[in-house]
Parts: structure tokens; C-alpha cells; sequence
């Protein structure tokens, strides 16, 4: 409890443990949101778009994360110079590679949503795409209005698990040194050695609190909103 | 046939015209950021496209100094995690199963907790346990670091799987034992066990993606892997697009091998009559929602 509380004290661990939430919920976000993009360019009539869709899948859920959060801050931040943050304020550095720690992140969860999306679709049974079809609905209003909202719903726990291994996947970022909860871990046990059980604890007790209740969520929620049939 | 293929209507001459109007204008589209990139990385203070930046790569000794140790080291880590977590995870997955109510929960909280923890931070304290309390330093605590790190973690799902490729026999197989006089575990030895392993046979390939991907965290924990050698390689050079294209290539190249490997599998059992159906997560939500790890092929995201 003494080594709790001086930890407590000592490092900024509150600071890392919002800093894990901000990246888990903002690239979350972005990754639903590019991985409905990819999952309808999958689906749809254009073979082009499809043929997209299918290689965004297979080249990002084949390369490991701690490769494209380098490519994201070395190849787009200081090869092509893009800057994500107001050079002239005083935390324009940390700033950077936070924005690009959540881009890296959305777009490799991107490629698990638009998977568990397709299998969401694919729940979907043929009469409702062809019931929408004969009403004389097009291929977006067929998904907008009938088949996504039942793909959602179906597609909750695969979903829930891209969450979970979102929210564990947010240390990779520490490799570009956004200071959340794996750098912090890092930072401490250099500076207090000794502590080296005490921080584990504390640490792995920080990702429990934040993984095991969105497990249970998404599980309640799975069962709570299946599309009776 | 899925919903998939009955989205759109078979298109007449106009909803073709259409189709193609707005395939060549995301073609256009993905050229012209293809072409932004490009001059960006082209541009003449560092043109990433300069020969001498790609010239390393037909270097013999570029492969042997550092892309291939890197690869070797990344592929023996990933062996030997491979091997301790089917170990575990085989004895973590029976004892899940066992019919003493300590052992299920020792088994069960062991599994709960290293699945909720990232891999990142059981190799960090691994690395430091290795360092302080072990005493080993250098490439030895590294590769002990990545190796516990990913055993810890992927033996706790290879126990998820056990568990539900067991649960997913039909429930006459273990009866069906236990009427021919068979112990509860002599049963699950020699009946549930065979064929709950060759029902996970895809999702324990597809865990083996996750497994080699997961060694390049390996780097900030200063592991010789592929990454650190990449990025070795880059600064001598300055070449680190090139670099990171040609690893990115290596790593897709070997993953989309296995996750192929798996898909073939998984279509061969399914045409087979022995074992049981492929485990299929989606079919009982209920074992595997809560886990931070879908055991279907390549639906993975660690």
C-alpha cells in the first residue's frame, strides 16, 4: 500500500491512465467510422471499390501496429512533413504524436471492424436486401435504412472485442513515446526499480478495470440486442 | 449464397454506366493520393526514391547484418512462444474443464487476467524481471521478455479455444465415453481432447499470425526482431521508407502465408468427416464475446 501510494505520488500515473482512455476513445471512433467505409466499399456493385476494400483489409491486418504507428509519425510526420498540431504552441511535440498515435490506431482497428461488420452483414438474412431490392430501393438506401442497422446489431461482439484489443493496443503507442500507461510503466521501473511488483499491479490493474467491464458490456449488449428471428 | 451477394440488383446499361462513372472516379481519386505521396516522398531535399536509398537492398550484406538476423530472431521468439503457449494453454484449457471447482477457478482467473492485460506490459515487466530479479542482461533478458510476454498472454487463449472447441462436441461424445466405462478424464484425454483440437486447428493457425506480430513490440524492449534491424539499417542509410516498405512487404508476405494455410485447413476439415465442425465464435457468442480475442480466422485484432 506504502508503494501504491508513493507511486501514486510520485508519477503522473492518473495522467497516463486518461491519457490510455483519450486514445482508446478517439481512435475507436475513427475506426468505426473508416472501417463502415471499407466494409460498404467491400459490399458494394464497383469492383474497384471492392477490390480496395479487400486490400486495405488484408495489407493492414498483416502488418503489426508497432510498424504503422513508425510509418504513421517517421513516413507521414518527418518524411512528408505533415504536422498535426500548431508548431508555434508549447506542446506541439506531444501533440503530434498523439494525433498520429490515434491515426495509426484507427486505421489498423479499421481493418477488424470492417471484418466484424462483413460477418454482421452476413447474419443479415437474404429476404430483407431483397425485400428493400423490390421496394425499389438502391444499393445505398438498402443498406442505410435495412441491412447496416441489423449488421450492427448482429455484429456487436465481434465488435466488442476489436474494442477490447483496441484499449490494450493503445501501449503500442509508447514506442513513439506518447506518454500513456506502458511508457509510464517503462518511465517508473527505471526510476524505482524496487517497486517493480507494485507497478505491474498497478498498471495491469488500470487495463483490468478498462477491459474486463467493456467485455461484459459488449456480452449484455450482444444478447440484449440480437434481432429476434 | 449470403446477403452479400443480393445487396444490388443485377445492373442494367444505366446502373452499369453508372457503376463505372463512379469506378473510375475512385480510381482517380486513390491515384491522385497515391501521386500526392509520392511527390511528397519524392521531393528534392530527400527524395525517398533515389537509387542509393534502394541500393541497400541488393546488398547481400544488408540481409545477412540485418534484415535477416532481425527475421531470425523474430521467427525464433515467435517458435518458442508458440511451442510454451500450446503447452500451457492445453493444460490451462483442461484444467478449465476439470472437475475440481479450485482448479477451474485458478485456471479461469489465470485466463480472465492475462487476457485483459496488454501483451506490451507483461513483456516490459518481464524485461525488467528478467534484469532485476533474474540477473541475465543484454539479448538474453530481451528475448526472455518477449517470449513471456507472449506466452503468458496467447496461452490463456489457446485455453479459450480448447475450451470451446470442447464445448462445441456434440454432448453424446463424452456420454458415449463414460457409458463404455471411461473416467471423466480418461474421456476428455481420449475422446473430446483429439477432436476439439482438430476442430481449433484454423484459429490456433490464424493465433500464429497474431503471435509473429506481435514479436516487433519486441522493440521497446530492445529485442534484436526484424524492426530494431530495420531500423539499424535506416540509419546508417537514411533510408527509412524504403525500409519500412520492404519490412511491411516481408511481415505481409509471411502472415497472409499462414493466414492462406489456415483458410485451407479450416475448408479440408470442413469437407472431412473426422473431428468436429471448426470452432466458429460466431455460433456461441457467449464463450467468446468477453474475450478481448475472436478466435476465427484472421479476426483477430492483436
Amino acid at each position: 500500500m506504502d508503494a501504491l501510494a508513493r507511486l501514486l505520488t510520485e508519477y503522473d500515473v492518473l495522467g497516463a491512465f486518461w491519457m490510455t482512455i483519450k486514445l482508446t476513445v478517439l481512435s475507436a471512433v475513427g475506426a468505426l467510422v473508416i472501417g463502415t467505409v471499407v466494409a460498404v466499399c467491400r459490399v458494394s456493385p464497383v469492383a474497384v471499390l471492392r477490390g480496395f476494400g479487400t486490400a486495405y483489409v488484408t495489407l493492414i491486418r498483416n502488418t503489426p501496429l508497432t510498424l504503422i504507428v513508425f510509418f504513421c509519425l517517421f513516413g507521414i510526420g518527418n518524411t512528408l512533413q505533415v504536422q498535426l498540431a500548431d508548431p508555434d504552441s508549447p506542446t506541439s511535440i506531444a501533440d503530434n504524436t498523439f494525433r498520429f498515435g490515434v491515426i495509426a490506431l484507427a486505421v489498423y482497428h479499421a481493418s477488424f471492424v470492417a471484418e466484424a461488420l462483413r460477418s454482421g452483414i452476413n447474419t443479415v438474412p437474404q429476404g430483407q436486401a431483397e425485400a428493400a431490392r423490390a421496394i425499389g430501393l438502391g444499393f445505398l438506401p438498402t443498406l442505410r435504412e435495412v441491412v447496416l442497422p441489423q449488421a450492427f446489431r448482429g455484429a456487436i461482439a465481434p465488435l466488442g472485442n476489436t474494442l477490447v484489443a483496441l484499449t490494450k493496443n493503445t501501449t503500442v503507442v509508447a514506442t513513439i513515446g506518447v506518454a500513456e500507461l506502458a511508457y509510464q510503466m517503462r518511465n517508473m521501473i527505471e526510476f524505482s526499480p524496487s517497486l517493480l511488483y507494485a507497478i505491474f499491479v498497478l498498471i495491469a490493474f488500470c487495463f483490468v478495470v478498462l477491459t474486463l467491464p467493456t467485455g461484459l458490456l459488449f456480452t449484455y449488449l450482444s444478447r440484449r440486442l440480437v434481432v429476434q428471428r | 449464397m449470403s446477403t452479400q451477394a443480393v445487396l444490388f440488383d443485377v445492373p442494367g446499361p444505366k446502373a452499369r454506366l453508372t457503376y463505372r462513372i463512379i469506378g473510375v472516379v475512385a480510381v482517380l481519386l486513390l491515384l491522385g493520393l497515391v501521386a500526392l505521396v509520392v511527390r511528397g516522398l519524392a521531393n528534392p531535399d530527400d527524395n525517398q526514391f533515389a537509387p542509393e536509398k534502394w541500393a541497400p537492398f541488393v546488398d547481400p550484406v544488408t540481409w545477412t547484418a540485418y534484415l535477416l538476423p532481425g527475421l531470425l530472431n523474430t521467427l525464433k521468439a515467435a517458435a518458442i512462444a508458440v511451442v510454451l503457449s500450446i503447452a500451457v494453454g492445453l493444460v490451462l484449457g483442461v484444467g478449465r474443464l476439470s472437475q475440481s471447482r479450485l482448479l477451474r477457478a485458478l485456471c479461469g482467473l489465470y485466463v480472465e487476467f492475462f487476457r485483459s492485460v496488454p501483451v506490451l506490459v507483461m513483456m516490459i515487466f518481464a524485461y525488467f524481471f528478467a534484469v532485476f530479479v533474474v540477473g541475465i542482461t543484454g539479448d538474453g533478458a530481451s528475448l526472455f521478455g518477449v517470449v513471456a510476454g507472449l506466452t503468458l498472454y496467447n496461452s490463456s487463449v489457446i485455453a479459450e479455444l480448447i475450451r470451446s472447441g470442447v464445448f462445441s462436441l456434440p454432448r453424446g461424445q463424452r456420454e458415449a465415453g463414460l457409458a463404455v466405462g471411461l473416467t471423466p478424464s480418461q474421456a476428455m484425454m481420449a475422446i473430446l481432447l483429439p477432436q476439439a483440437i482438430t476442430s481449433m486447428l484454423p484459429s490456433l493457425l490464424s493465433q500464429l499470425v497474431v503471435i509473429l506480430k506481435d514479436t516487433a513490440l519486441g522493440y521497446i524492449i530492445n529485442f534484436s526482431e526484424l524492426l530494431r534491424g530495420g531500423q539499424n539499417l535506416s540509419t546508417n542509410y537514411g533510408n527509412l521508407i524504403p525500409t519500412f516498405l520492404v519490412l511491411a512487404a516481408m511481415f505481409i508476405v509471411i502472415n497472409y502465408a499462414l493466414t492462406l494455410v489456415a483458410r485451407l485447413v479450416e475448408r479440408r476439415l470442413q469437407r472431412s468427416a473426422r473431428g468436429g465442425p471448426p470452432v466458429d465464435p460466431e455460433a456461441n457468442p457467449t464463450l467468446v464475446a468477453a474475450g478481448p480475442a475472436a478466435p476465427a480466422v484472421g479476426a483477430d485484432a492483436r
